[in-house]
């Protein structure tokens, strides 16, 4: 029993979704009446370094698989290790982040344990209550469908976009188990962190059966790419540039990047510009690049196609700025601002300086 | 040594995607296209069959009209096509779909110098869950992401795409690839191709085609197989009008900047 949530670490580095699992699972734990449960692999101290930052955020439990051979990932070491668990200590729900290494591990677990997997999820439920406040808020569902829900039912209510957020889709597994769902990261709120709770924590190791032969791949090395990593999803101001600077792509990167700077926030891109050279694709914002929720997102000279919005439309504040009245950005925009970003961008700049100053 | 491709038909959501009344997606208004890492992942496979003169074969499952799909990448230079196709396997989720398309790969034979492509994911499900599921099954060795492929004999060299870096791996055949469009370019159909791709052969595997593997069970294929049902679907509300401001001067700035004091974004 329990809520689990694959705790990924690459290098010996705890990644930092993780913790928004965890407190996601420490939610839908407490409304289940269970326990939140983290499971780990690793090579050897991984438990002693991270356990108790997963007690801070909501685990109660740090489950510990400790070998050389895990290292570093292996889809066939990873998920022999994890599979076996899972089918001696048997958890409802497992959760794993929806990196590009839990997009290779889950679905290939969810096959071994013959359950179902619902990936890149935005929202998830076991309260009914919860769900249909959740409906009311995000959809236009009419409410006596709302009322009809079954108040009893159970299972984890896993939500995700579909087709770039035009329709979103609750998908159940109601036959099998462990429910399983990848989180896109990004999208679930961090709590806070609990000194009391990094204490109790319990770690508890243990023990797998792994050797050389299990694993048919060979990772020959591991390659961080030398460049200057941009942080989307944690900046609170978010600067896009799109293909509406192609007739000046110096000066349009510049002028982004001098509005993100006022606001100490970061430059990203549309998959146009991306595609095009301009930004490197760690920039990208939208449904194949990192969705992002800033306070503010700027849009300048991005059309604002459905894959492009599906990565940036919860923003709590949106301007764009485009030469197009049509534009589908302004469907979503708070403000809209309809000319050409390079007359209007260094006025927005002048003004915005103005406004700080006479603060 | 022989390529074999899953490729899948998809709606192509890059234009205007329609939704019904009820909530559901109107795929009629859709175009079809062939998806679009899939490409890519055929492409990798035309380019071993370059190096090798091995054969590729396109499989793909879908309703009898897939067949034009197959043809099309037959004019680019597959040698065969298979078409998965019976009403049993309507419904299926990426498990079940996994199975079927496991099985009809096992009936076609997977031999010890092999290599299985995929694209990363399609861009109608977006959950790049087939491919991994399709290795387990299969039970060969898996590397997803592949931004860069060398084969040599049996062994298989791959730079696997990280968020911030990659990896290098090195595994044998038979394997299970997925393929991302960093990978390469694909080719389009030439006129050779197209002229020839009628010739080629199009097997259609349908159920009674596979119903002797025990992959393939009333309990693990089609609607009723799926561990995952749609438990809801809806449109998210349309967010309230923003506000148009009108030209595009000093005046104008100045109002926005006023308007995010208000909201405290500044």
């Amino acid at each position: 029993s329990g809520v689990w949530v694959f705790c990924e670490q690459r290098q010996g580095e705890l990644q930092p979704t993780v913790l928004e699992l965890i407190s996601e699972a420490r939610k839908l734990a407490d409304d289940m009446g269970t326990e939140v449960c983290g499971l780990l692999l690793g090579g050897k101290g991984v438990g002693e370094k991270m356990a108790k930052e997963l007690g801070a955020y909501g685990a109660d439990k740090v489950l510990v698989c400790e070998s050389d051979l895990l290292e570093t990932y292996t889809t066939d070491a990873y998920a022999k290790v994890l599979c076996d668990t899972v089918m001696a200590k048997k958890p409802e729900i497992l959760l794993i982040a929806a990196t590009n290494i839990g997009r290779d591990l889950g679905p290939r677990c969810a096959a071994r344990l013959h359950t179902g997997l619902t990936a890149d999820c935005t929202h998830l439920d076991v309260d009914v209550e919860k769900y249909a406040a959740f409906l009311q808020d995000a959809s236009t569902l009419p409410q006596a469908q709302i009322d009809a829900l079954n108040r009893e039912d159970r299972n984890l209510k896993m939500t995700r976009p579909a087709f770039g957020g035009h329709l979103m889709a609750t998908i159940i597994c109601p036959r099998f188990r462990p429910q399983m769902a990848t989180v896109r990261p990004g999208v679930l709120k961090k709590g806070e962190y609990n000194e009391a709770k990094a204490n109790a924590v319990v770690v508890e190791p243990v023990a797998f059966e792994l050797s050389e032969a299990d694993i048919k791949t060979k990772v020959l090395e591991v390659v961080k790419e030398a460049k200057e990593l941009v942080d989307l999803t944690g900046a609170e101001v978010v600067v896009s540039v799109g293909r509406g600077i192609s007739k000046d792509v110096e000066t349009g990167i510049k002028l982004a990047e001098e509005l993100a700077d006022l606001f100490g926030g970061v430059v990203g891109g549309s998959r146009a510009a991306i595609d095009s050279g301009w930004l490197s694709a760690d920039h990208q914002v939208g449904q194949t690049g990192k969705t992002v929720h800033p306070k503010l997102y700027v849009a300048l000279g991005i059309s604002g196609a459905i894959q492009h919005k599906a990565g940036m439309q919860d923003s709590e504040c949106i301007v764009a700025v485009n030469k197009s009245d049509s534009a589908p950005i302004f469907d979503v925009a708070d403000y809209g601002i309809c000319g050409d970003l390079f007359k209007v961008v260094p006025m927005m700049i002048d003004a915005i300086k103005a406004a700080k100053e006479s603060k | 040594m022989k390529a074999i491709v899953c490729v899948k038909q998809v709606p192509d959501t890059s234009g205007k995607v329609a939704v019904n009344p009820d909530g559901t997606l109107n795929r009629a208004s859709m175009a079809t296209i062939i998806n679009p890492d899939d490409k890519n992942a055929v492409e990798a496979a035309l380019k071993l069959k370059d190096a090798t003169g091995c054969k590729v074969v396109v499989i793909t499952m879908g309703p009898p009209p897939a067949q034009g799909m197959l043809r099309e990448l037959m004019a680019m230079g597959a040698d065969e096509g298979i078409l998965v196709s019976a009403r049993e396997f309507g419904g299926s989720d990426t498990f079940a779909t996994s199975q079927i398309l496991a099985a009809a790969i096992k009936k076609y034979g997977v031999d010890a110098d092999d290599v299985v492509f995929c694209g990363r994911q399609a861009i109608d499900g977006d959950t790049a869950q087939v491919g991994s599921q399709i290795a387990e099954k299969l039970d060969i060795p898996q590397v997803s992401y592949a931004a860069d492929v060398k084969i040599e004999g049996t062994t298989v060299t791959v730079k696997r795409a990280l968020e911030d870096g990659y990896m290098s791996i090195e595994t044998q055949t038979p394997c299970l690839l997925t393929c991302i469009k960093e990978l390469n370019e694909p080719r389009y159909m030439s006129i050779k191709g197209i002229m020839g791709c009628y010739d080629k052969p199009i097997a259609v595997y349908d159920y009674n085609t596979l119903k002797d593997d025990p992959l393939i069970d009333p309990t693990t294929i089609g609607l009723k197989g799926s561990p995952t049902n749609i438990f809801k679907s809806f449109t998210p509300p349309q967010k309230g009008q923003g506000k148009m401001l009108e030209g595009a001067d000093k005046a104008t700035c100045d109002e926005l900047v006023a308007e995010l004091q208000k909201k405290h974004i500044i």
